[in-house]
């Protein structure tokens, strides 16, 4: 199947400081992953878009660097929301043909979750969120998303679009070949305008931090006693 | 005249209760801008929980009674939402942070060109502007977002809000609905639970959860004894529910659920970020972690270091004890 996976560059979370590295969305990573294992044993693309400031190069080459076939870069430093995204990887899927668009369930900095059905939506094609596995079944995309309760096996006719969640695969670090393979490769570039967006964050703030704890120390019998004499005295929850 | 729409969402024949948090906030709102709370809920057992709907509030209860909208297809459940905003037209629809509503979100909003707060932990509406709080960057930050768009969607996160009554009239109305499955595109083969007969996280007022320090089956039944003791649910890390120990429908954090009961129980969890992000705002943290340094003493009220396999045997005695 012919797959294209929609790549975001975000701040690296996990970093106890912000320094302004950034990396690849580790949702969209999985989404590559889970197109290169599919695709593994025959010749079918899977191709790359993302849109960001010319920075965002560098997550792209990433991305390639995994066995990617090829990219576009829709060249923006504006700042979008979903919708926004959305209406611009839609104007891109209508020039391209996939059978299967991915992409990641949420972005890791602003936790949405909504340019994937919003693209589907906009492209009029049948989609899943949440995909925790996918699986090719002649031209029927089968995912398994995980649900409220439970997880939920259904059938896609193709072409759709599905967002992935990283509880899918753990993502290939790329192989030095791949790196240098990916450094060759052309980055088909688009400079854009981002239409306006339909919400703005004014303001980002540390959320209210929890009152400091108690560290309870010593004899594991000590320790228990005294736990359960504050949750039911000082805390109030037993 | 324009209204807040509150959509219910049902699970086990009954309301959800983050769904009844969420309306318990819009009707304050509502209250505040000076319009009625409405509620819509789908799928068979729309009509049996209209006065439920009623009891926290909602004067007038859309519903659609199709049972095609109980099979957790998001084409047919988007079309019955659209039919109904198309219907009432209110300023805002509210609903709780739930899976299924991650779903059609996105999809609804582009339908009925609609702007979207998701996830968030507070919201507000006055004048020409809906503003909420939302945890971002694995909840390490607030961002205050706003929209003017005439028509905003705002999902609320599990816990953020009191669900209390205010009972009110709440008149059915049945909206009509058609839907030809024929060119849907996506079928529902199976659904693979796990979850048996467990209580909801998402509801729970104390959860216990294990991590990758409860290594095994020993270690499971230890976590599953403090769990009926205290009458908790079952919660997991990321690295637990990959080694299959736990169902992926207990894993809580950025990627799975969120939840902020009244006790909460990390055992064997370093929390990182990621799982903080879904439990960070429980009310008390009671960790057991053998490394004093783990990153879960950060945000716990109560960390007790040690070996679980130590702790739980002795801790289940004395809570067992205690409750009796
Ligand atoms: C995009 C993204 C999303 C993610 N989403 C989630 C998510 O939703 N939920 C989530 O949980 N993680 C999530 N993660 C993973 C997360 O980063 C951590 O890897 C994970 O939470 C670690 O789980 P853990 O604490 O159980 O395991 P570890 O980090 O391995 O910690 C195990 C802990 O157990 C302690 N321990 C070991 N033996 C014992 C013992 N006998 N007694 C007591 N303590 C013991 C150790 O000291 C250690 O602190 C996500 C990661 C990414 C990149
Ligand atoms: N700038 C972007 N370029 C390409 N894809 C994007 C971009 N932003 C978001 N996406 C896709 O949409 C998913 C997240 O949606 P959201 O959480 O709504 O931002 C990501 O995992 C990507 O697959």
């Amino acid at each position: 199947m012919k797959f294209c996976v929609c790549i975001k560059q975000v701040p690296d979370v996990q970093a106890a400081v912000q320094t302004g590295r950034m990396v690849l969305n580790a949702y969209d990573a999985s989404a590559v992953e889970e197109a290169l294992v599919l695709n593994a044993s025959n010749e079918d693309p899977v191709d790359l878009v993302l849109v960001g400031g010319p920075a965002a190069t560098e997550t792209i080459r990433k991305a390639l660097a995994m066995g990617a076939s090829d990219a576009t870069h829709l060249v923006t430093d504006d700042v979008a929301d979903s919708h926004a995204i959305a209406e611009l990887l839609a104007a891109h899927f209508r020039e391209h043909d996939y059978d299967v668009i991915l992409t990641g369930k949420q972005s890791q900095d602003s936790d949405a979750g909504l340019a994937g059905s919003m693209l589907a939506e906009r492209l009029g094609l049948p989609y899943a969120t949440n995909a925790v596995g996918l699986a090719v079944e002649g031209s029927t995309l089968v995912v398994t998303r995980q649900g409220d309760a439970g997880q939920e096996i259904i059938a896609l006719e193709t072409p759709c679009v599905v967002t992935c969640s990283n509880d899918m695969n753990n993502p290939r670090i790329p192989a030095l070949k791949g790196i240098m393979a990916a450094k060759r490769k052309q980055i088909a570039t688009q400079e854009i305008v981002t239409p306006a967006p339909r919400s703005t964050v004014r303001e980002t703030t540390d959320p209210p931090g929890r009152e400091p704890g108690i560290k309870i120390e010593g004899e594991p019998a000590e320790m228990v006693a005294d736990l359960v004499r504050r949750l039911d005295a000082e805390a109030g929850v037993i | 005249m324009s209204s807040i729409l509150v959509f219910c969402s049902v699970q086990d024949h009954r309301i959800k209760r983050s769904s009844l948090e969420a309306m318990s906030r819009a009707r304050h709102v509502a209250h505040e801008n000076g319009v009625p709370i409405e509620a819509v809920i789908l799928g068979s057992d729309a009509s049996a929980l209209v006065s439920e709907a009623a009891q926290y509030g909602a004067s007038c209860v859309y519903t659609i009674s199709n049972p095609l909208l109980d099979a957790h297809l998001n084409a047919p459940v988007i079309s019955a939402l659209d039919a109904v905003l198309k219907q009432v037209q209110p300023r805002m629809l509210v609903a709780a942070s739930t899976e299924a509503v991650k779903d059609v979100l996105g999809a609804l909003a582009v339908r009925s060109n609609a702007a979207v707060l998701p996830d968030v932990a507070s919201f507000e509406w006055s004048g020409d502007t809906v503003s909420c709080q939302r945890p971002v960057m694995a909840a390490k930050k607030m961002a205050a977002t706003s929209t003017h768009h005439p028509l905003v969607f705002v999902s609320v996160r599990s816990g953020s809000y009191e669900a209390t009554e205010a009972p009110a009239d709440g008149q059915e109305v049945a909206v009509p609905f058609e839907f030809d499955t024929a060119s849907l595109g996506i079928t529902l083969r199976e659904i693979v639970s796990q979850a048996g007969d467990t209580v909801d996280l998402s509801e729970a007022r104390v959860v216990v959860a294990a991590g990758r320090g409860v290594r095994d089956d020993a270690g499971r039944q230890l976590v599953q004894e403090l769990a009926d003791i205290t009458g908790a649910a079952i919660g997991a890390s990321r690295a637990v529910v990959e080694t299959g120990l736990f169902p992926a429908t207990a894993q809580i954090g950025q990627t799975g659920k969120v939840v902020s009961p009244d006790l909460y129980f990390a055992v064997g969890i370093s929390g990182a970020v990621q799982h903080t992000a879904g439990m960070a705002n429980s009310r008390i943290i009671v960790a057991i972690n053998k490394d004093p340094d783990a990153p879960i003493f950060d945000v716990a009220t109560y960390g007790l270091v040690g070996d679980c396999f130590t702790i739980l045997p002795l801790l289940n005695a004395a809570l067992r004890e205690a409750l009796a």
